[in-house]
């Protein structure tokens, strides 16, 4: 008996092959659109806003006048809100972690945790602007400011942090808590002294991503209420600011047709800003990359 | 530590002593410390939740809630004001669908190459340009769909109007593409080897496995990935900002100026409308609809991921 035709799959084969052969390349140039896209808007960007990027475009501040105006003030407000940022979003999101990995027992409020920082990654950003409009701004009273601003940012940064703090606890092998503990070390000396210095590479390689998402994040500043054309610097973290995105999307809303050369000589240094954070984060990842 | 030669002196005495000079127990406050820490991402969510529930009630003390799910018009600036939230939800899908009908075909397809087909030197070149597209901030698409991809396509269709639906959806499916493509990779590369090979011992070409076996294997994963991305287009909100205009409108047309939930409520945000005003009052509640729209889908997406989920 003969269960395969032999004739008739040898006359289909050359067929099926073809078809093979022709999805791989529409798969291939799927991929490619990625890559194409990346290239176009780099591209268009550095060509339309290279002539604009100078000495004088990073010293002057805002202006309405598009040949004089500048990115001062846009550039140092990123500044003290990372300053912010930083600090506020690394101490919890790591403190969080370290809870979770560490000290948390398996039960309901654990799972709850758990649950809820999987849901906050999925909150649209707009709305931890209204969440800062509400609580910071005007509850706490703390105004357009970078410190609301900046704490505002750092919730909506924080589940970033804390998945990525939890997984390189959750890397670092158990011998080395068994060691520590076998040397009489308590929990807290094993997790200040073994596990978190072990753990630290990968805890700054998130923060830093996390960073990076809120050096470039507008819609929660725009609800939050930072104003979009400043001229001064902020002297506390009370006083009010602007932020990169914020003058890029200032100058690319203006209809002028120059201002679009300006904005896209902001984008320039944001985006020079985040090559900078990242090639850090990525250094960090290579330098202390521990295979245990 | 100076040794005492004449008394015996162990190291159980050494931990005692050192144990009874500490005043505070460091060892019982850290964890409650940090378990302080992990309740602030709770109350973060509880904040974003009182704070839409409370702010949208009352707006719908001055709006009525069967006003603002069933007029179909959202003017809120008019002098005779109209709150219909149907037009902003009908801007919103538009983008989303547009967005979809980029980003799953192209996400899915590169998922497919760089899972099935693409050596590891490949990949290796590939990731991180995918990562690199995903991390572009999203006010630089909204200055790309505006200055490049609109032109673009008005010189391809001359009654598209300056702002549009069709530039802004095209660029969010280009923002959420490389998310849809690395879940779904995720999810294509979890499937076992043993399960591919013995459908190439039956004969079948590496086509046919992918579509036969790997991806129904796969599905829960990509649907889940989809969903997600689609997630993300619904809270987009500076491309839509940018390039989308700000005229709500119930059609299906692409070609002219929409708004979407999100672009309402940066359009607010940065006007001058005061404190207190239903205008003010009315992006908590255009606000609590975003929230509850993307809230449904990533639930349905965790839910899809761990119903369907194959267990090998």
């Amino acid at each position: 008996m003969k269960l395969i035709n032999k004739s008739h799959v040898a006359k289909r084969m050359p067929v099926r092959l073809a078809v093979n052969t022709i999805c791989k390349g529409l798969f291939f140039l799927a991929t490619l659109v990625g890559l194409i896209v990346l290239a176009i808007l780099f591209y268009r960007i550095f060509t339309q806003g290279i002539g604009h990027l100078n000495g004088d475009f990073l010293q002057n501040f805002a202006s309405r006048k598009p040949e004089e105006a500048g990115i001062k003030a846009a550039l140092i407000g990123s500044v003290w809100l990372m300053a912010v940022v930083a600090p506020v979003s690394l101490m919890l999101g790591v403190g969080t972690a370290i809870y979770l990995e560490e000290y948390a027992r398996k039960n309901w409020i654990t799972t709850f945790i758990k649950v809820n920082i999987s849901n906050l990654a999925g909150v649209p950003s707009i709305v931890f602007g209204l969440l800062g409009l509400t609580v910071f701004v005007r509850a706490l009273a703390l105004d357009r400011s970078v410190l609301a601003a900046g704490l505002t940012m750092s919730l909506l940064v924080l589940s970033v942090i804390i998945v990525a703090a939890q997984e390189a606890i959750r890397a670092v092998p158990r011998d080395l808590r068994e060691a520590s503990f076998g040397m009489g070390a308590t929990k807290w000396q094993t997790i200040r002294k073994v596990v978190l210095p072990a753990a630290i590479p990968g805890i700054l390689t998130g923060g830093i991503l996390a960073l990076s998402r809120a050096i470039g994040e507008t819609a929660p500043l725009v609800v939050v209420g930072i104003p979009l054309f400043i001229a001064f610097l902020p002297q506390t973290v009370l006083d009010t600011f602007t932020v990169l995105p914020m003058q890029i999307y200032n100058w690319t809303s203006r209809p002028q047709e120059e201002f679009q050369q300006v904005a896209a000589a902001g984008i320039i240094v944001l985006l020079i800003l985040l090559i900078v954070m990242n090639s850090i984060a990525v250094l960090i990842r290579n330098k202390f990359q521990k295979r245990y | 530590m100076e040794l005492r030669k004449t008394e015996t002196y162990s190291v159980q005495q050494m931990i005692l002593e050192k144990k009874s000079k500490k005043k505070v127990n460091v060892e019982k406050i850290i964890p409650k410390l940090l378990f302080l820490m992990a309740a602030i991402s709770v109350f973060t969510t509880i904040g974003i939740i009182l704070t839409l529930i409370f702010e949208t009630f009352i707006f719908f003390d001055r709006v009525s809630i069967v006003e603002f799910f069933t007029e179909s018009k959202w003017l809120p600036f008019a002098s005779v004001p109209s709150f219909g939230i149907m037009p902003l939800i009908v801007g919103t899908l538009k983008i989303t669908l547009i967005a979809a009908v980029v980003a799953v075909p192209v996400g899915l397809a590169t998922a497919i190459f760089l899972s099935e087909y693409a050596s590891e030197k490949t990949r290796r070149i590939i990731k991180p340009i995918l990562e690199v597209l995903a991390g572009i901030p999203t006010i630089v698409y909204g200055f790309f769909a505006l200055t490049f991809v609109t032109p673009v396509l008005r010189d391809l269709f001359p009654s598209l109007d300056m702002f549009n639906a069709l530039s802004p959806g095209i660029v969010v499916g280009i923002m959420i593409m490389p998310m849809v493509a690395s879940l779904s990779e995720d999810a294509l590369v979890s499937v076992p080897k043993s399960i591919r090979e013995g459908a190439y011992a039956l004969g079948a070409t590496k086509l046919e496995t992918t579509i036969k076996v790997v991806l129904p294997a796969a599905v829960s994963g990509i649907v889940a990935s989809v969903v997600l991305g689609l997630s993300r287009a619904i809270g987009e909100t500076m491309i839509v900002s940018v390039a989308g205009g700000s005229t709500p409108s119930m059609d299906m047309d692409v070609t002219s100026s929409i708004q979407t939930m999100t672009a309402y409520i940066v359009q607010v945000s940065s006007g001058d409308a005061g404190y207190g005003t239903t205008i003010y009052y009315s992006i908590y509640a255009v606000g609590m609809t975003l929230f509850v729209f993307t809230l449904v889908m990533n639930l349905l997406a965790q839910f899809i991921s761990r119903r369907f989920r194959e267990e090998y």
